[in-house]
């Protein structure tokens, strides 16, 4: 009986679906990363790229439902079907692109280094000679230490999380976080950040490592709805919401990049 | 009188008689069908999956392997050794040292491992980092490390487990053969050495390895203090590669073979020590 019902409801819900908006799983990292996604206390997600989120699902007519994802796990879910789509602050790199597919970038802001303000620490293979360094794991930032930093350091340590990092920076464990200057942000201008550390500067950009910005991961295969997102990035940067979004969390500053 | 079948007193055996005896058990019939089975398994692995990350990493997976089991050795050895003094003072140390033991056991196996890393790591850890004086010392070169904190709370943790399982062998000793034992004039010292120290050993050898094994799938939790153990370093393929299952049954593979020569070598163990000294 209740097998039967549950049957019947399946093929409405199936004949229904056409007329109703398209749900879409939107992966983002289990690790909170402020200000582009971060959860409140009762668990909600919040911060730029969940408002990003909302604003390309509005324009695309879809249902996004967050995702919170084990960062190094976020590509083969993507592709096995367990979500959707990536807007977890995702840099475009060829290596992933290899994977799957990318829509344009919607923000590109540069790796810098946080370093001890005793230290004499500078954003280049000399300059972190004999320094402990800490990166974040499966980020771009760990494949750009791992390649420029890595014969010179002292040491790499790898953190599942930048708050970690940035926590043993502050307690003088490590003497350098690379890390994406935006999200490094409210760190150096805490009261902690102020009383430790410095910013000292951005690394000498690769592409090829670093990325071309961050855009939204989809399955290869969904072709139409990379178009779709496309047009709806386009439209976020052309109308003005893409300012309306980041305002509350940047000020003026323009996170796209040239 | 009833005939009583008294089991015979089992003879140390060799490792080569062990192996022989392994090697009948296997031979079962449905023995020889779940190992093809397995076999199967793995051959259909081996061809159809993507090993070529492999070689590459290889130096690597050396190194966290030697970290790991540098992690598993160091604590059990030495948790150990505070295993000794914590089951001896449960058992017959004045009282504020009994309640003392009772109280360190109970607190470390009533809480998780990975909340104590945690808090030894990130809040003993920038503890330490608040003396300035302290930076200047050899000491800061190793306190500033994430292994030290991992080491710590491995062995703390094996210590108060394993504390449990001596004070339980120790009480369990019959207290006619001490007895004995100083009524042929040995000092307390010799009586421990000599009767109490190896009829206890003997009796908590069963899950000394069981412990062990145990330390061994916790020795992971150090990855989130980022030690590079071999699971960190599978973290990292997975990562670069964007591969899921071969990492994770390489993995698999490499911890079932360090567990089955762990007690293979612990068996082992077990029969070459005395029962009746």
């Amino acid at each position: 009986m209740i097998k039967t019902l549950a049957l019947s409801l399946t093929a409405a819900a199936a004949l229904a679906g056409p007329a109703m908006a398209q749900t879409y799983n939107v992966g983002i990292s289990a690790e909170p990363y402020p200000p582009f996604y971060a959860p409140d206390a009762s668990g909600a997600w919040s911060g730029w790229e969940i408002d990003f989120m909302n604003a390309v699902c509005d324009r695309i007519g879809a249902e996004c439902v967050v995702t919170p994802v084990a960062w190094e796990g976020i590509i083969p879910a993507l592709n096995t079907g367990k979500i959707d789509m990536i807007i977890g602050s995702m840099g475009i790199t060829p290596e992933r692109a290899e994977q799957i597919a990318f829509s344009d970038k919607y923000y590109d802001t540069p790796t810098g280094v946080v370093a001890l303000a005793s230290t004499d620490v500078q954003p280049t293979p000399e300059g972190v000679t004999g320094a402990y360094l800490g990166a974040q794991s499966g980020s771009i930032q760990e494949n750009y230490v791992a390649q420029y930093f890595a014969e010179t350091a002292a040491d790499v340590r790898i953190y599942q999380t930048l708050d970690e990092e940035l926590q043993d920076l502050a307690a003088g464990r490590i003497d350098a976080v690379v890390g994406d200057t935006l999200a490094m942000q409210p760190f150096i201008d805490s009261e902690a950040g102020q009383a430790c550390c410095e910013y000292r500067g951005a690394v000498e950009n690769d592409p090829d490592v670093l990325g071309r910005g961050v855009g939204i991961g989809l399955r290869k295969d969904d072709t139409e709805l990379l178009e779709t997102v496309n047009a709806a990035i386009a439209e976020i940067r052309s109308d003005g919401t893409y300012e309306e979004i980041s305002a509350p969390y940047f000020g003026d500053l323009d996170i796209y990049g040239e | 009188m009833p005939d009583i079948d008294i089991p015979a007193r089992p003879t140390p055996a060799s490792p080569a008689r062990i192996l022989a005896r392994g090697v009948r058990g296997l031979m079962m019939p449905h023995r020889i069908a779940m190992a093809l089975v397995a076999l199967a398994g793995l051959v259909a692995m081996v061809l159809m999956m993507d090993w070529s990350w492999l070689p590459a990493y290889l130096p690597r997976l050396w190194a966290g392997l030697g970290m790991t089991l540098a992690m598993l050795g160091a604590s059990v050895v030495f948790g150990f050794l505070i295993a000794l003094p914590l089951g001896v003072a449960q058992v017959i140390g004045p009282r504020p040292l009994r309640w003392l033991a009772l109280g360190f056991c109970t607190v470390i196996r009533g809480t998780p491992l990975l909340l104590q890393l945690w808090l030894i790591y990130f809040g003993l850890g920038s503890l330490f980092a608040q003396f300035p004086e302290l930076r200047e010392t050899w000491l800061w070169p190793y306190l500033r490390q994430a292994w030290p904190y991992g080491l710590f709370a491995l062995t703390i943790s094996f210590a108060a487990y394993q504390g449990e399982v001596m004070r339980g062998a120790f009480a369990g000793v019959p207290y006619g053969e001490l007895e004995a034992a100083r009524a042929f004039g040995m000092s307390r010292g010799k009586v421990f050495r000599r009767v109490w120290f190896p009829r206890a050993l003997y009796r908590a050898l069963p899950t000394l390895s069981g412990e062990i094994i145990l330390q061994l799938k916790s020795t992971p939790l150090l990855a989130t203090i980022t030690v590079t153990d071999l699971y960190a370093v599978i973290t990292r393929v997975r990562q670069a590669t964007f591969l899921t299952y071969e990492p994770l049954l390489f993995l698999v593979a490499v911890y079932l073979c360090l567990s089955a020569v762990l007690i293979g070598v612990l068996r082992w163990m077990e029969t070459r020590v005395p029962q009746h000294g």
